[in-house]
Protein backbone atom coordinates (compact mmCIF):
# COMPACT_ATOMS: atom_id res chain seq x y z
CA UNK A 1 0.00 0.00 0.00
CA UNK A 2 1.10 3.88 -0.32
CA UNK A 3 0.74 4.98 2.67
CA UNK A 4 -1.25 8.92 2.37
CA UNK A 5 -2.00 11.97 4.11
CA UNK A 6 -4.34 14.15 1.87
CA UNK A 7 -6.19 17.67 3.30
CA UNK A 8 -5.12 20.36 4.45
CA UNK A 9 -4.75 22.29 7.90
CA UNK A 10 -6.81 25.72 7.59
CA UNK A 11 -3.91 29.05 7.91
CA UNK A 12 -0.89 26.29 7.97
CA UNK A 13 -1.06 24.67 4.52
CA UNK A 14 -3.39 24.45 1.73
CA UNK A 15 -4.49 21.43 0.43
CA UNK A 16 -1.64 18.77 -0.95
CA UNK A 17 -0.79 15.21 -1.31
CA UNK A 18 1.66 13.18 0.30
CA UNK A 19 1.87 9.41 -1.29
CA UNK A 20 5.01 7.69 0.09
CA UNK A 21 6.40 4.90 -2.46
CA UNK A 22 6.92 1.36 -1.11
CA UNK A 23 9.69 0.44 -0.46
CA UNK A 24 11.12 4.07 -0.88
CA UNK A 25 13.38 6.54 1.17
CA UNK A 26 11.07 9.79 1.03
CA UNK A 27 12.98 12.76 2.31
CA UNK A 28 10.60 15.98 3.24
CA UNK A 29 12.24 19.47 3.65
CA UNK A 30 10.80 23.02 4.59
CA UNK A 31 11.18 25.66 6.50
CA UNK A 32 11.00 25.79 10.15
CA UNK A 33 7.71 25.45 11.56
CA UNK A 34 6.14 24.72 8.19
CA UNK A 35 4.13 21.62 8.81
CA UNK A 36 6.34 18.45 8.26
CA UNK A 37 6.56 17.04 11.89
CA UNK A 38 2.30 17.03 11.81
CA UNK A 39 2.65 15.25 8.50
CA UNK A 40 4.76 12.71 9.90
CA UNK A 41 2.12 12.50 13.27
CA UNK A 42 -0.83 12.18 10.88
CA UNK A 43 0.86 9.02 9.82
CA UNK A 44 1.58 7.92 12.58
CA UNK A 45 -1.71 8.20 13.46
CA UNK A 46 -0.86 10.27 16.91
CA UNK A 47 -2.75 13.58 17.77
CA UNK A 48 -1.25 17.11 16.45
CA UNK A 49 -2.52 19.63 18.01
CA UNK A 50 -3.85 21.29 14.81
CA UNK A 51 -7.05 20.92 12.93
CA UNK A 52 -6.20 18.56 9.57
CA UNK A 53 -9.20 18.43 7.50
CA UNK A 54 -8.97 15.63 5.34
CA UNK A 55 -7.78 11.98 5.50
CA UNK A 56 -4.84 9.58 5.99
CA UNK A 57 -4.22 6.33 4.51
CA UNK A 58 -1.55 4.22 6.67
CA UNK A 59 0.16 1.25 8.11
CA UNK A 60 1.98 -0.40 11.07
CA UNK A 61 4.92 2.77 12.22
CA UNK A 62 8.10 2.79 13.49
CA UNK A 63 8.61 6.60 14.89
CA UNK A 64 11.50 8.53 15.80
CA UNK A 65 10.19 11.74 16.84
CA UNK A 66 11.64 15.42 17.01
CA UNK A 67 10.95 14.80 20.64
CA UNK A 68 12.74 11.22 20.99
CA UNK A 69 11.55 10.34 23.90
CA UNK A 70 13.77 7.96 25.66
CA UNK A 71 12.87 6.91 28.73
CA UNK A 72 14.92 8.52 31.35
CA UNK A 73 14.89 5.18 33.49
CA UNK A 74 16.21 2.62 31.19
CA UNK A 75 19.92 1.92 29.75
CA UNK A 76 20.73 2.89 26.27
CA UNK A 77 20.40 -0.96 25.70
CA UNK A 78 16.71 -1.22 27.26
CA UNK A 79 15.89 1.46 25.66
CA UNK A 80 16.60 -0.12 22.73
CA UNK A 81 14.61 -3.33 23.22
CA UNK A 82 11.89 -1.20 24.28
CA UNK A 83 9.40 -2.17 21.68
CA UNK A 84 9.14 -5.63 22.30
CA UNK A 85 9.20 -5.36 26.35
CA UNK A 86 6.25 -3.19 25.53
CA UNK A 87 4.46 -5.54 23.22
CA UNK A 88 5.60 -8.91 25.83
CA UNK A 89 7.34 -10.09 23.25
CA UNK A 90 11.35 -11.87 24.30
CA UNK A 91 13.93 -8.78 23.64
CA UNK A 92 16.46 -10.15 21.06
CA UNK A 93 19.58 -9.70 22.31
CA UNK A 94 21.72 -10.38 20.06
CA UNK A 95 19.59 -7.98 17.62
CA UNK A 96 20.28 -5.19 20.21
CA UNK A 97 23.33 -5.65 20.26
CA UNK A 98 24.07 -5.49 16.67
CA UNK A 99 22.38 -2.30 16.16
CA UNK A 100 24.29 -0.56 19.14
CA UNK A 101 27.33 -1.87 17.65
CA UNK A 102 25.74 -0.35 14.10
CA UNK A 103 25.29 3.46 15.68
CA UNK A 104 28.63 2.85 17.33
CA UNK A 105 27.46 2.99 21.07
CA UNK A 106 29.73 -0.16 22.00
CA UNK A 107 30.46 0.47 25.97
CA UNK A 108 27.78 2.77 26.68
CA UNK A 109 24.77 0.38 26.57
CA UNK A 110 24.12 0.35 30.26
CA UNK A 111 24.70 4.19 30.92
CA UNK A 112 21.02 6.04 31.29
CA UNK A 113 20.13 8.62 28.94
CA UNK A 114 20.93 11.87 31.49
CA UNK A 115 24.27 10.62 31.14
CA UNK A 116 25.22 10.65 27.35
CA UNK A 117 25.68 13.47 24.68
CA UNK A 118 22.56 14.77 22.80
CA UNK A 119 24.11 12.99 19.68
CA UNK A 120 24.49 9.59 21.82
CA UNK A 121 21.23 9.63 22.49
CA UNK A 122 19.60 10.54 19.24
CA UNK A 123 21.81 7.81 17.85
CA UNK A 124 20.02 5.29 20.77
CA UNK A 125 16.97 6.38 19.72
CA UNK A 126 17.79 5.65 15.97
CA UNK A 127 18.59 2.18 17.08
CA UNK A 128 15.17 1.75 18.67
CA UNK A 129 13.58 2.84 15.75
CA UNK A 130 15.30 0.52 13.41
CA UNK A 131 14.65 -2.66 15.79
CA UNK A 132 11.09 -1.79 15.34
CA UNK A 133 9.96 -4.66 12.44
CA UNK A 134 7.39 -2.02 10.70
CA UNK A 135 6.61 -1.54 7.10
CA UNK A 136 6.56 1.98 7.40
CA UNK A 137 9.52 4.12 9.11
CA UNK A 138 9.00 7.79 9.98
CA UNK A 139 12.02 9.36 11.23
CA UNK A 140 11.64 13.06 11.97
CA UNK A 141 15.19 14.95 11.99
CA UNK A 142 16.91 11.49 12.83
CA UNK A 143 20.58 12.89 12.57
CA UNK A 144 20.14 16.65 13.52
CA UNK A 145 22.69 16.26 16.76
CA UNK A 146 25.76 14.47 14.96
CA UNK A 147 28.38 15.73 13.56
CA UNK A 148 29.76 16.05 9.99
CA UNK A 149 31.44 12.14 10.44
CA UNK A 150 29.06 10.56 12.14
CA UNK A 151 26.06 12.18 9.98
CA UNK A 152 27.87 10.54 7.10
CA UNK A 153 28.37 7.35 8.40
CA UNK A 154 25.52 6.63 10.43
CA UNK A 155 23.01 8.31 7.94
CA UNK A 156 24.65 5.54 5.36
CA UNK A 157 23.92 2.77 7.69
CA UNK A 158 20.44 3.62 8.85
CA UNK A 159 19.50 3.70 4.58
CA UNK A 160 21.38 0.62 4.25
CA UNK A 161 19.54 -1.02 7.26
CA UNK A 162 16.19 0.75 6.04
CA UNK A 163 16.48 -0.86 2.42
CA UNK A 164 13.11 -2.01 1.13
CA UNK A 165 11.25 -0.49 3.74
CA UNK A 166 8.85 2.25 3.21
CA UNK A 167 10.59 5.56 4.90
CA UNK A 168 9.88 9.20 5.54
CA UNK A 169 12.40 11.25 6.55
CA UNK A 170 12.18 14.71 7.60
CA UNK A 171 15.23 16.71 7.05
CA UNK A 172 16.90 19.92 7.29
CA UNK A 173 19.96 19.02 5.38
CA UNK A 174 19.86 19.46 1.38
CA UNK A 175 23.52 16.90 1.72
CA UNK A 176 21.86 14.45 3.74
CA UNK A 177 18.00 14.43 1.35
CA UNK A 178 20.84 14.40 -1.61
CA UNK A 179 22.23 11.34 -0.73
CA UNK A 180 19.89 9.31 1.12
CA UNK A 181 16.55 10.05 -0.94
CA UNK A 182 15.00 7.63 -3.26
CA UNK A 183 12.71 11.02 -3.65
CA UNK A 184 12.93 14.45 -2.08
CA UNK A 185 9.81 16.56 -1.65
CA UNK A 186 10.07 19.99 -0.11
CA UNK A 187 7.07 21.43 1.76
CA UNK A 188 5.40 25.35 1.40
CA UNK A 189 2.65 26.22 3.11
CA UNK A 190 1.63 26.03 -0.68
CA UNK A 191 1.93 22.06 -1.10
CA UNK A 192 4.37 19.72 -1.77
CA UNK A 193 6.62 19.57 -4.73
CA UNK A 194 8.67 17.09 -5.85
CA UNK A 195 12.69 17.64 -6.89
CA UNK A 196 14.31 15.74 -8.88
CA UNK A 197 16.62 13.08 -6.83
CA UNK A 198 20.12 12.12 -8.20
CA UNK A 199 20.59 8.88 -10.08
CA UNK A 200 21.58 5.31 -8.37
CA UNK A 201 20.75 3.91 -5.31
CA UNK A 202 21.12 5.13 -1.98
CA UNK A 203 23.27 5.66 0.07
CA UNK A 204 25.33 8.09 -2.67
CA UNK A 205 28.59 8.97 -2.03
CA UNK A 206 28.55 12.47 -0.47
CA UNK A 207 30.95 14.03 -3.31
CA UNK A 208 29.50 12.30 -6.63
CA UNK A 209 29.33 15.33 -8.82
CA UNK A 210 25.14 14.90 -9.41
CA UNK A 211 25.13 14.29 -5.59
CA UNK A 212 26.74 17.69 -5.02
CA UNK A 213 24.38 19.31 -7.96
CA UNK A 214 21.46 17.75 -6.46
CA UNK A 215 22.38 19.13 -2.71
CA UNK A 216 23.27 22.82 -4.46
CA UNK A 217 19.43 23.18 -6.48
CA UNK A 218 17.54 22.04 -3.29
CA UNK A 219 19.48 24.44 -1.35
CA UNK A 220 18.60 27.07 -3.83
CA UNK A 221 15.03 26.05 -3.50
CA UNK A 222 14.68 26.34 0.06
CA UNK A 223 16.36 29.93 -0.16
CA UNK A 224 14.03 30.81 -2.84
CA UNK B 1 25.20 20.85 61.14
CA UNK B 2 23.62 24.16 60.77
CA UNK B 3 20.46 22.37 61.75
CA UNK B 4 21.95 20.94 65.19
CA UNK B 5 23.76 24.53 65.83
CA UNK B 6 20.55 26.00 65.50
CA UNK B 7 18.79 23.48 67.93
CA UNK B 8 21.73 23.92 70.82
CA UNK B 9 20.60 27.94 70.38
CA UNK B 10 17.64 27.46 70.77
CA UNK B 11 17.95 25.14 73.83
CA UNK B 12 20.32 27.56 75.24
CA UNK B 13 17.15 30.35 75.03
CA UNK B 14 14.85 28.38 76.31
CA UNK B 15 16.73 27.51 79.37
CA UNK B 16 18.18 31.09 79.58
CA UNK B 17 14.11 32.35 79.75
CA UNK B 18 12.92 29.76 82.24
CA UNK B 19 15.60 30.74 84.16
CA UNK B 20 15.44 34.68 83.74
CA UNK B 21 11.48 34.63 84.61
CA UNK B 22 11.51 31.51 87.28
CA UNK B 23 8.45 30.13 85.27
CA UNK B 24 7.37 27.33 87.46
CA UNK B 25 8.37 24.10 85.95
CA UNK B 26 4.59 22.97 85.96
CA UNK B 27 4.14 25.82 83.05
CA UNK B 28 7.40 25.69 80.97
CA UNK B 29 10.45 23.43 81.98
CA UNK B 30 13.89 23.89 81.58
CA UNK B 31 15.34 21.92 78.77
CA UNK B 32 17.94 20.25 81.59
CA UNK B 33 14.36 19.37 83.55
CA UNK B 34 12.90 17.67 80.45
CA UNK B 35 16.31 15.75 79.73
CA UNK B 36 16.15 14.54 83.04
CA UNK B 37 12.64 13.45 82.75
CA UNK B 38 13.76 11.62 79.79
CA UNK B 39 16.29 9.47 81.71
CA UNK B 40 14.60 9.44 84.96
CA UNK B 41 11.23 7.79 83.31
CA UNK B 42 13.14 5.96 80.22
CA UNK B 43 11.48 2.62 81.76
CA UNK B 44 7.82 4.24 80.75
CA UNK B 45 9.41 6.14 77.61
CA UNK B 46 11.31 3.21 75.72
CA UNK B 47 8.31 0.67 75.47
CA UNK B 48 5.78 3.61 74.19
CA UNK B 49 8.26 5.04 72.03
CA UNK B 50 8.45 1.49 70.37
CA UNK B 51 4.91 1.03 70.45
CA UNK B 52 4.30 4.40 68.54
CA UNK B 53 7.16 3.52 65.97
CA UNK B 54 5.95 0.34 65.33
CA UNK B 55 1.61 1.41 64.56
CA UNK B 56 3.54 4.27 62.55
CA UNK B 57 5.22 1.64 60.38
CA UNK B 58 2.47 -0.48 60.17
CA UNK B 59 0.13 2.06 59.12
CA UNK B 60 3.32 3.65 56.79
CA UNK B 61 3.45 0.54 55.00
CA UNK B 62 -0.74 -0.39 54.78
CA UNK B 63 -1.21 3.14 54.29
CA UNK B 64 1.73 3.09 50.63
CA UNK B 65 0.39 -0.23 49.23
CA UNK B 66 -3.22 0.67 49.63
CA UNK B 67 -3.01 4.62 47.86
CA UNK B 68 -0.72 2.84 45.38
CA UNK B 69 -3.25 -0.15 44.69
CA UNK B 70 -5.94 2.55 44.48
CA UNK B 71 -4.05 5.13 42.07
CA UNK B 72 -3.13 2.12 39.71
CA UNK B 73 -6.59 0.82 39.56
CA UNK B 74 -7.93 4.34 38.92
CA UNK B 75 -5.24 4.30 36.49
CA UNK B 76 -6.35 1.51 34.47
CA UNK B 77 -10.06 1.97 34.71
CA UNK B 78 -10.60 5.56 33.20
CA UNK B 79 -14.74 5.26 34.77
CA UNK B 80 -13.42 4.33 38.23
CA UNK B 81 -10.50 7.18 38.13
CA UNK B 82 -12.99 9.66 36.98
CA UNK B 83 -15.45 8.78 39.96
CA UNK B 84 -12.77 8.53 42.73
CA UNK B 85 -11.09 11.57 41.76
CA UNK B 86 -13.45 14.12 43.17
CA UNK B 87 -13.51 11.66 46.53
CA UNK B 88 -9.64 11.78 47.24
CA UNK B 89 -9.59 15.67 46.98
CA UNK B 90 -12.97 16.06 49.18
CA UNK B 91 -11.40 13.49 51.64
CA UNK B 92 -8.33 15.43 52.13
CA UNK B 93 -10.49 18.18 53.40
CA UNK B 94 -11.86 16.04 56.63
CA UNK B 95 -10.24 16.59 59.42
CA UNK B 96 -8.86 13.02 60.08
CA UNK B 97 -8.51 13.39 63.20
CA UNK B 98 -12.29 13.92 64.23
CA UNK B 99 -12.81 10.28 63.35
CA UNK B 100 -10.42 9.06 66.16
CA UNK B 101 -12.96 8.71 68.43
CA UNK B 102 -15.18 6.43 65.54
CA UNK B 103 -12.59 4.34 64.95
CA UNK B 104 -11.79 3.39 69.24
CA UNK B 105 -15.25 2.79 69.17
CA UNK B 106 -15.01 0.82 66.13
CA UNK B 107 -11.89 -1.14 66.27
CA UNK B 108 -11.70 -0.94 70.02
CA UNK B 109 -8.76 -0.24 72.41
CA UNK B 110 -5.47 -1.80 70.91
CA UNK B 111 -3.41 -1.35 68.02
CA UNK B 112 -5.99 -1.76 65.22
CA UNK B 113 -7.25 1.94 65.59
CA UNK B 114 -3.94 3.78 65.52
CA UNK B 115 -2.78 1.83 62.89
CA UNK B 116 -5.91 2.75 60.72
CA UNK B 117 -5.66 6.38 61.70
CA UNK B 118 -2.10 6.45 60.28
CA UNK B 119 -3.41 4.39 57.12
CA UNK B 120 -6.10 6.62 56.82
CA UNK B 121 -3.28 9.99 56.75
CA UNK B 122 -1.21 8.42 54.46
CA UNK B 123 -3.27 7.27 52.01
CA UNK B 124 -4.67 9.93 50.66
CA UNK B 125 -1.22 11.97 50.04
CA UNK B 126 0.07 8.72 48.22
CA UNK B 127 -2.95 7.91 46.37
CA UNK B 128 -3.35 11.55 45.02
CA UNK B 129 0.53 12.11 44.06
CA UNK B 130 0.83 8.79 42.49
CA UNK B 131 -2.80 9.13 40.31
CA UNK B 132 -1.28 12.27 38.97
CA UNK B 133 1.61 11.39 38.13
CA UNK B 134 -0.20 8.26 36.44
CA UNK B 135 -2.08 10.03 34.47
CA UNK B 136 0.39 12.90 33.18
CA UNK B 137 2.82 10.80 31.38
CA UNK B 138 5.62 12.79 29.49
CA UNK B 139 4.03 12.81 26.19
CA UNK B 140 7.18 12.09 23.61
CA UNK B 141 7.28 8.94 25.56
CA UNK B 142 3.35 7.88 25.11
CA UNK B 143 3.66 8.73 21.59
CA UNK B 144 6.52 5.75 21.58
CA UNK B 145 4.77 3.14 23.58
CA UNK B 146 1.75 3.92 21.20
CA UNK B 147 3.26 3.69 18.00
CA UNK B 148 5.40 0.86 19.11
CA UNK B 149 1.25 -1.06 19.83
CA UNK B 150 2.02 -1.06 23.80
CA UNK B 151 -1.64 -1.87 25.59
CA UNK B 152 -2.89 -0.57 28.21
CA UNK B 153 -1.27 -2.50 30.90
CA UNK B 154 2.41 -2.23 29.43
CA UNK B 155 1.80 1.62 28.99
CA UNK B 156 0.84 1.61 33.08
CA UNK B 157 3.70 -0.79 33.83
CA UNK B 158 6.41 0.26 31.23
CA UNK B 159 5.77 3.88 30.99
CA UNK B 160 2.87 5.53 33.01
CA UNK B 161 4.18 3.73 37.04
CA UNK B 162 8.17 4.65 36.25
CA UNK B 163 7.61 7.85 35.31
CA UNK B 164 5.39 8.74 37.72
CA UNK B 165 7.51 7.08 40.56
CA UNK B 166 9.00 10.81 41.62
CA UNK B 167 5.41 11.93 42.44
CA UNK B 168 5.03 8.65 44.35
CA UNK B 169 8.18 9.20 46.39
CA UNK B 170 6.78 13.07 47.03
CA UNK B 171 3.32 11.42 48.37
CA UNK B 172 5.50 9.19 50.02
CA UNK B 173 7.48 11.46 52.10
CA UNK B 174 4.40 14.02 53.22
CA UNK B 175 2.72 10.67 54.33
CA UNK B 176 6.13 9.81 55.98
CA UNK B 177 5.73 13.19 57.82
CA UNK B 178 2.11 12.87 59.10
CA UNK B 179 2.28 9.51 60.18
CA UNK B 180 3.36 9.45 63.30
CA UNK B 181 1.14 12.14 64.77
CA UNK B 182 -1.87 9.50 63.51
CA UNK B 183 -0.59 7.43 65.68
CA UNK B 184 -0.12 9.88 68.86
CA UNK B 185 -3.66 11.28 67.84
CA UNK B 186 -4.65 7.66 68.15
CA UNK B 187 -3.15 6.90 71.07
CA UNK B 188 -4.79 10.23 72.95
CA UNK B 189 -8.20 9.30 72.27
CA UNK B 190 -8.44 5.70 73.11
CA UNK B 191 -5.50 3.84 74.66
CA UNK B 192 -3.28 3.43 77.56
CA UNK B 193 -0.45 2.85 75.98
CA UNK B 194 2.27 4.85 73.38
CA UNK B 195 3.66 8.01 73.71
CA UNK B 196 0.17 9.36 73.08
CA UNK B 197 -1.33 7.80 76.39
CA UNK B 198 1.75 8.87 77.88
CA UNK B 199 1.62 12.73 76.95
CA UNK B 200 -2.13 12.38 78.19
CA UNK B 201 -1.53 10.99 81.45
CA UNK B 202 1.82 13.36 82.19
CA UNK B 203 -0.20 15.87 81.60
CA UNK B 204 -3.51 15.05 83.57
CA UNK B 205 -0.70 14.40 86.75
CA UNK B 206 0.24 17.72 85.84
CA UNK B 207 4.25 16.17 84.99
CA UNK B 208 4.60 18.99 82.16
CA UNK B 209 8.31 17.77 81.87
CA UNK B 210 7.11 14.24 81.35
CA UNK B 211 4.75 15.58 78.79
CA UNK B 212 7.44 17.21 77.32
CA UNK B 213 10.21 14.46 76.81
CA UNK B 214 7.52 12.48 75.27
CA UNK B 215 7.05 14.90 73.27
CA UNK B 216 10.61 15.20 72.23
CA UNK B 217 10.89 11.67 71.41
CA UNK B 218 7.77 11.88 69.12
CA UNK B 219 9.63 14.69 67.26
CA UNK B 220 12.59 12.72 67.55
CA UNK B 221 10.78 10.08 65.61
CA UNK B 222 9.43 12.04 63.34
CA UNK B 223 12.68 13.25 62.22
CA UNK B 224 14.43 10.14 61.40
CA UNK B 225 11.51 8.22 60.24
CA UNK B 226 11.43 10.70 57.80
CA UNK B 227 14.85 10.77 57.16
CA UNK B 228 15.14 7.35 56.22
CA UNK B 229 12.55 7.70 54.22
CA UNK B 230 13.65 10.54 52.40
CA UNK B 231 17.30 9.44 52.11
CA UNK B 232 16.37 5.72 50.43
CA UNK B 233 13.62 7.40 48.02
CA UNK B 234 16.37 9.56 46.56
CA UNK B 235 18.50 6.94 46.26
CA UNK B 236 16.36 4.93 44.89
CA UNK B 237 15.18 7.46 42.02
CA UNK B 238 18.65 8.41 41.39
CA UNK B 239 19.75 4.80 40.51
CA UNK B 240 16.91 4.80 38.20
CA UNK B 241 17.80 7.97 36.33
CA UNK B 242 15.93 10.89 38.17
N1 LIG C 1 0.37 20.83 19.86
C1 LIG C 1 0.25 21.92 19.08
N2 LIG C 1 -0.65 22.87 19.38
C2 LIG C 1 -0.79 23.97 18.61
N3 LIG C 1 -0.04 24.20 17.53
C3 LIG C 1 0.88 23.30 17.18
C4 LIG C 1 1.07 22.10 17.93
N4 LIG C 1 2.05 21.40 17.35
C5 LIG C 1 2.45 22.11 16.30
N5 LIG C 1 1.75 23.26 16.19
C6 LIG C 1 1.92 24.27 15.16
O1 LIG C 1 1.83 23.66 13.91
C7 LIG C 1 2.80 24.21 13.03
C8 LIG C 1 3.59 23.10 12.39
O2 LIG C 1 4.36 22.44 13.36
P1 LIG C 1 5.35 21.27 12.95
O3 LIG C 1 5.91 20.72 14.20
O4 LIG C 1 4.65 20.33 12.05
O5 LIG C 1 6.47 22.06 12.15
P2 LIG C 1 7.78 21.49 11.43
O6 LIG C 1 7.63 21.73 9.96
O7 LIG C 1 8.06 20.11 11.87
O8 LIG C 1 8.89 22.49 11.99
P3 LIG C 1 10.40 22.18 12.44
O9 LIG C 1 11.22 22.09 11.20
O10 LIG C 1 10.75 23.41 13.22
O11 LIG C 1 10.38 20.94 13.26
C9 LIG C 1 3.67 25.16 13.85
O12 LIG C 1 3.34 26.47 13.49
C10 LIG C 1 3.30 24.87 15.27
O13 LIG C 1 3.28 26.07 16.00
MG1 LIG D 1 9.41 19.27 13.10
Amino acid sequence: MRPTVSGEVPGLFGPLELVLEPGRLTCLLGASGVGKSTLLRLLAGLPTGVEFRGRVASQPAALMGQDPGLFSWLSAARNIGLGARLRGQRVDNARVAALIRAVGLEGLERRLPASLSGGQRQRVALARTLAEDRPLVLLDEPFSALDVALRLQIGDMAARLLAGRTVLMVTHDPAEAARLGDRILVMTPAGLTANPAPPGPVPRPHDAPEVLAAQAALTGRLLA
Amino acid sequence: MRALLALIAALLLWEALVRLTGLPPYLLPSPLAVGGALWTHRAEIAPAALLTGWETLLGLMLGAVLGVGTAVAMALWPRLGRALSPGLIVSQTIPVFALAPILTLWLGFGMAPKVAMVVLIVFVPVAQALYDGLMSPPSAQLDVARTMGASNWAELRHLRFPAALPRLASGLRLGAIYAPVGAVIGEWVGGARGLGALMIHANGRMRIDLMFAALFVVVALSLTLYTVIDRSLSRLLRARGF
